[in-house]
């Protein structure tokens, strides 16, 4: 009975109260929003290379080899033989081996020269292949593979010439051996929507006539190019699959340990967790400032009890007059705050979901970020069991000031 | 022989800290079933005397008896569930919460009161009987209580003082909102019910005129002396 008159007692005051739930509900949302993207730009992060055991590469730091492999953010400091690759390739752990040769550019997109099982052994969100919804994979010499981004931000189609610039934002085109766009990979939200795929040896026939960085001034003919031997001399990074997941670590040890040239090889989840220490702290500063926007919201309702209680006097009087001890005008009140919070977590839990539906397609496509619509997990629901508890809290100073004003009051207020 | 319904004294009671009011009964009684009307302007101590008859105010000094019962030997939560058990209390105006249907209203006193409330059997059919007798439409009892009109919210809150039948029937100017025609009605209604549940009814007001009802009549400063310190 208690229970209902307080709920009639907040309906009877529907205009504040609804304005410090709403309060509550934004500010519910803003902080699971903020926990929801957070946890899917992680997921969306790791999805990027799923499937994939190893990244191998010249020894740096794990996140400057995951980021420029994987991510295409900055440049590798050296490269990996191909001595040394075909070593890795032949060990017996080796299920699969992607070569990646980065470096080259096209516009604001980079070009990565990789080999047809690259489409294969790729693994994105889930284990979700590359598709080619339009033309064909690499064939060709100089066919190139473009990614949906860079098909959509430079208007390409397939059959489009593309020339390769050397270098990252550089004024020398390979314009003497131009490409042509042989497919284009559906979106995937991942860095693969910016970059543009040739083959290995493509890169190799492009620098044909470069040394140490510089155009020799001689021009081979495409025709000699093509009769050549285009193996390369060395890559950038190789993507590694092992055949049984209990090899990674010997593997990785082998590979850490190869006296003929100092290489790298990481597990792209623990790379990532190296990253996730990084980026650690603004994450953390967004949930604290989302958290504070919580916080003030609830520092809006104790205000908005604060300034009830005085029209609210003879209510308690009348209370006290029934028979009611100043302890249960003090639990009314608590009572009144959590079903408030109450409603305002039900309530900002329905916007989150209304944001969800309404801005997930618009996030994936914009961010690459691909945030599920999963029911609430636990850490979810005890957030919200927190912002209830911290209400009851909130509203307690309110709530000992009615008591001691319902002891002082008694049953006459004089009005 | 049965106690009094109400018993005073040699009370004597100071606010704390409230401009140093201080109120003191050499001697008051009512007997069981008894009405009594005490006469008073405002500020002549009559809302003192009501805190302490209900045990809000505790005396200083002195004895203040209900039914018996000496409400200075209980403590403060089974002072409060005292007054639900044994008093039903009507005021001036504003006696319900207008947010809450009437029946709630009603019922209220007997959530804090359950001999009250064994007392009065099935609470929502006596709830709707009171409201018959009281001469309020039968509907009224899901209305909100905020929607009602003053005379009807005044024989409401005479209904949630009867309900469970209390001994003693506290009423402070329970008339003084209505005009002089309904307050006549309001009145009989009370006296009858009040007399079928055998409750003893003390009521304080400003007006002679509602005297002729009452077995006694008497004014306050016969009773009660009240000081006024300028602290």
């Amino acid at each position: 009975m208690i229970l209902r008159l307080a709920a009639q007692s907040l309906v009877a005051r529907a205009l504040t109260v609804g304005m410090t739930v709403l309060a509550i509900a934004l500010s519910v949302a803003l902080f699971l929003g903020v926990e929801k993207v957070r946890t899917g730009a992680r997921a969306s992060f790791a999805d990027t290379i799923a499937g994939t055991d190893l990244i191998v590469g010249a020894r740096s730091g794990s996140v400057q080899l995951l980021l420029y492999s994987v991510f295409r953010i900055g440049n590798a400091t050296n490269n990996v033989s191909w001595d040394s690759y075909r070593d890795i390739a032949a060990r017996r752990e080796v299920d699969w081996i992607v070569p990646i040769s980065l470096g080259d550019s096209h516009k604001q997109f980079r070009v990565m020269g990789t080999t047809p099982a690259f489409f294969d052994h790729y693994k994105y969100r889930g284990g979700r292949s590359l598709e080619i919804p339009q033309g064909h994979g690499l064939t060709d010499l100089y066919d190139a593979v473009i990614g949906a981004d860079v098909a959509a931000a430079l208007g390409y189609a397939v059959g489009d010439p593309i020339v390769v610039s050397h270098g990252l934002a550089s004024f020398t085109a390979h314009d003497d051996q131009p490409f042509r766009v042989a497919g284009i990979v559906a979106k995937t939200g991942t860095p693969v929507d910016r970059t543009v795929i040739v083959s290995l040896a493509a890169i190799e026939a492009i620098h044909v006539d470069w040394k140490s960085g510089a155009k020799t001034g001689q021009t081979t003919p495409v025709e000699a190019i093509r009769d050549m031997d285009l193996t390369p001399t060395a890559i950038t990074a190789a993507l590694v699959g092992v055949k049984s997941r209990l090899q990674i670590f010997g593997l990785q040890r082998w590979i850490n340990e190869y006296s003929q040239e100092p290489l790298l090889a990481v597990l792209p989840g623990v790379a990532l967790q190296e990253l996730w220490q990084i980026v650690g702290v603004a994450e953390t500063a967004l949930i604290g400032v989302s958290a504070m926007v919580v916080v003030t919201a609830l520092i809006g309702m104790m205000a908005m009890i604060f300034s009830s209680l005085s029209e609210r006097r003879r209510e308690m009087a009348i209370w006290r007059a029934m028979g009611a001890r100043p302890a249960t005008i003090l639990g009314l009140l608590v009572i009144e705050a959590m079903l408030m919070a109450a409603c305002g977590a039900v309530l900002g839990l329905g916007l989150l979901y209304m944001g969800l539906f309404m801005g997930q397609p618009l996030i994936d496509a914009a961010f690459g970020i691909w945030l599920p619509i999963d029911p609430p997990s636990a850490r979810e629901v005890w957030g919200l069991a927190i912002v209830i508890g911290a209400a009851a809290l909130a509203s307690l100073l309110p709530a000992l000031r009615a008591y001691r004003m319902s002891l002082a009051d008694g049953m006459m207020v004089r009005i | 022989m049965h106690p009094p319904a109400l018993a005073l004294s040699d009370v004597t009671f100071a606010w704390p800290g409230r401009g140093g009011f201080s109120l003191s009964c050499m001697s008051f009684e009512m007997a069981q079933g008894e009405s009594v009307l005490l006469l008073g302007a405002s500020g002549s101590g009559k809302s003192t005397l009501l805190s302490l008859v209900c045990g809000i105010a505790t005396a200083d000094a002195g004895q203040v008896s209900v039914g018996g019962t000496d409400l200075g030997t209980l403590r403060a939560g089974a002072r409060d569930r005292f007054r639900a058990e044994q008093i039903g209390v009507i005021f001036q105006q504003f006696n319900l919460l207008p947010y809450a249907r009437v029946v709630d209203n009603i019922l209220l006193p007997l959530r804090f009161a359950p001999r009250r409330r064994a007392r009065a059997g099935a609470a929502a059919p006596e709830a709707a009987r009171l409201c018959a007798a009281l001469g309020l439409p039968e509907d009224v009892l899901k209305t909100q209580a905020g929607r009602l009109s003053v005379g009807q919210q005044q024989r409401v809150a005479v209904a949630r003082a009867l309900i469970g039948a209390p001994p003693l029937i506290v009423a402070d100017e329970p008339t003084s909102a209505l005009d002089a025609a309904t307050q006549d009605s309001f009145l009989s209604l009370l006296f009858e019910q009040a007399n079928k549940a055998g409750s003893s009814l003390l009521m304080v007001s400003h007006d002679e005129r509602l005297g002729a009802r009452f077995d006694r009549v008497i004014r306050l400063q016969d009773i009660v002396t009240t000081q006024r310190d300028a602290a």
